[in-house]
């Protein structure tokens, strides 16, 4: 056992790990913080996608000895300070972007990473940047006009509709 | 997954060192050896990892006009980096898998991998890049020696790629959609001196040259030059998503966008 140290959601936080302990494994088991979800933990579905130092990252595909002194970023950060919710998380609830939830911390992450680059994406920079974030209750067209709300922009009906 | 010792070097002189015990082995982005290792295809005792090293991180050019890629480069940093020097290359980069990999993935643990349907192998035969190692240089028609397998040895490490920049290249990928590796990928380089064709994703021999393409493209670069040829099934791939005639028809129509996109 090592120990790892790292900051999540501005929060410095330290703990005992493995070599082979995943980084989403620490965030949950660790931290308590299961809003990060493993949906397949092969590396496809995106769930549990976080931000390491400002990237989008899968954190079942990284261990967490490998973000020591890192800058995490889950969803249990995505929040306003009062508690209540962030642009993108009020957006998938205005456009109905979740059903089951599931995937849904793993597409906000996305789409917060996507928005930090690219703040006014088009609908089709969207669909592709949230190629590896699968829903499996297949309700991209909503997700995809949550992130065009979010990003300030119209929500025209989107494409194969 | 099997434990192990994890190291986080910061010079290369120390990764080889760390390499040099007992069943380690280098982690590039992990996008490919942690899940291999969940499986239990891997259980190496030590895994050195590359991302720490800054002097194989990046992009240059060298004195002979090569690009130059560190082989702990992320997708997202090539992408990135070589937009303006080396177009056909970023493009390809930027299709690799989603974000969340290409934030991480290495081109130096893709090149090492050598799967038969990763992309960059297919860009490394088209340019006659050269794999530098901790030990060696070798020359891309010597390193990708069919499906997953190439010369490195155990613990050798890839620290850079040198790519000779073409006067126009492109890559065509059509996507295996479930995986979002490629179902075929053909990157065509033009140089002064004739045009050079690698195709992934096709073949049960891993990456190749397609000389007839290269013979046709040197005279007349232009998609007519292809569209007369025909590539035998024999030694396709097939699987649910493609059957080998229809992956030898992919790489001639593939073959045929990539040159018209790079003209
Ligand atoms: C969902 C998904 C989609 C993907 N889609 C694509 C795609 O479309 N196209 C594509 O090409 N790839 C794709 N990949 C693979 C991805 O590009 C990987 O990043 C890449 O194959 C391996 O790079 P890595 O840095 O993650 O290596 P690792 O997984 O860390 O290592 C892979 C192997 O290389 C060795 N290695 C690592 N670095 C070095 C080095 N510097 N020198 C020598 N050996 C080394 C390791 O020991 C290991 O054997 C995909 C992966 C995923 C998970
Ligand atoms: S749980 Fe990490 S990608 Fe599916
Ligand atoms: S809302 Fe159920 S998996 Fe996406």
């Amino acid at each position: 056992m090592t120990n790892v140290s790292m900051t999540v959601n501005g929060k410095s936080v330290s703990g005992e790990v493995e070599g082979r302990t995943l980084l989403v494994e620490f965030l949950r088991e660790g931290l308590g913080l299961t809003g990060t979800h493993v949906g397949c933990d092969t590396s496809q579905c995106g769930a549990c996608v976080v931000h390491v130092d400002g990237k989008a990252v899968k954190a079942c595909t990284m261990f967490a000895a490998e973000a020591e002194g890192a800058e995490v970023k889950t969803i249990e950060g995505m929040a306003i300070a009062d508690g209540s919710l962030g642009t993108i998380q009020q957006a998938f609830q205005d456009y109905h972007g979740l059903q089951c939830g599931f995937c849904t911390p793993g597409m906000v992450m996305s789409a917060a990473a996507l928005l930090a680059d690219n703040p006014r994406p088009s609908e089709a920079e969207v669909r592709s940047y949230l190629e590896g974030n699968l829903c499996r209750c297949t309700g991209y067209h909503n997700i995809v006009k949550a992130i065009m709300a979010a990003s300030g922009q119209s929500v025209e009906p989107v494409a194969a509709e | 997954m099997h434990n192990f010792e994890l190291v986080k070097p910061t010079t290369i002189a120390d990764a080889v060192q760390a390499l040099s015990g007992e069943d380690a082995q280098p982690l590039g982005g992990g996008q490919t050896l942690i899940p291999t290792m969940k499986q239990r295809l891997a259980a190496p005792a030590r895994l050195v990892s590359t991302l720490g090293i800054a002097e194989m991180q990046g992009v240059c050019t060298d004195d002979h006009g090569r690009i130059c890629i560190g082989g702990a480069t992320t997708h997202a940093s090539v992408t990135a980096e070589t937009a303006s020097t080396f177009p056909g290359l970023s493009g390809l980069a930027a299709k690799i898998g989603d974000p969340a990999v290409r934030n991480r993935g290495t081109i130096g643990g893709s090149v090492a991998n050598n799967d038969p349907a990763a992309c960059y192998p297919a860009a490394c035969l088209a340019t006659g890049a050269t794999i530098v190692t901790d030990k060696r240089e070798i020359a891309a028609d010597d390193f990708f020696q069919g499906m997953f397998a190439t010369p490195l040895e155990e613990g050798e490490l890839i620290t850079e790629i040198k790519f000779p920049v073409p006067q126009a290249s492109n890559y065509q990928k059509f996507e295996q959609p479930a995986s979002r590796f490629a179902l075929v990928g053909v990157f065509v380089a033009r140089f002064g001196d004739g045009v050079r064709v690698g195709v992934t994703g096709a073949s049960e021999d891993g990456v190749f040259r397609w000389s007839a393409a290269e013979e046709a493209l040197s005279g007349n670069f232009s998609a007519e030059a292809v569209s007369g040829l025909s590539l035998p099934a024999e030694g396709m791939i097939g699987d649910l998503h493609g059957s080998p005639d229809y992956r030898a028809h992919l790489v001639k129509v593939l073959t045929g966008r990539a040159v018209t996109a790079a003209s």
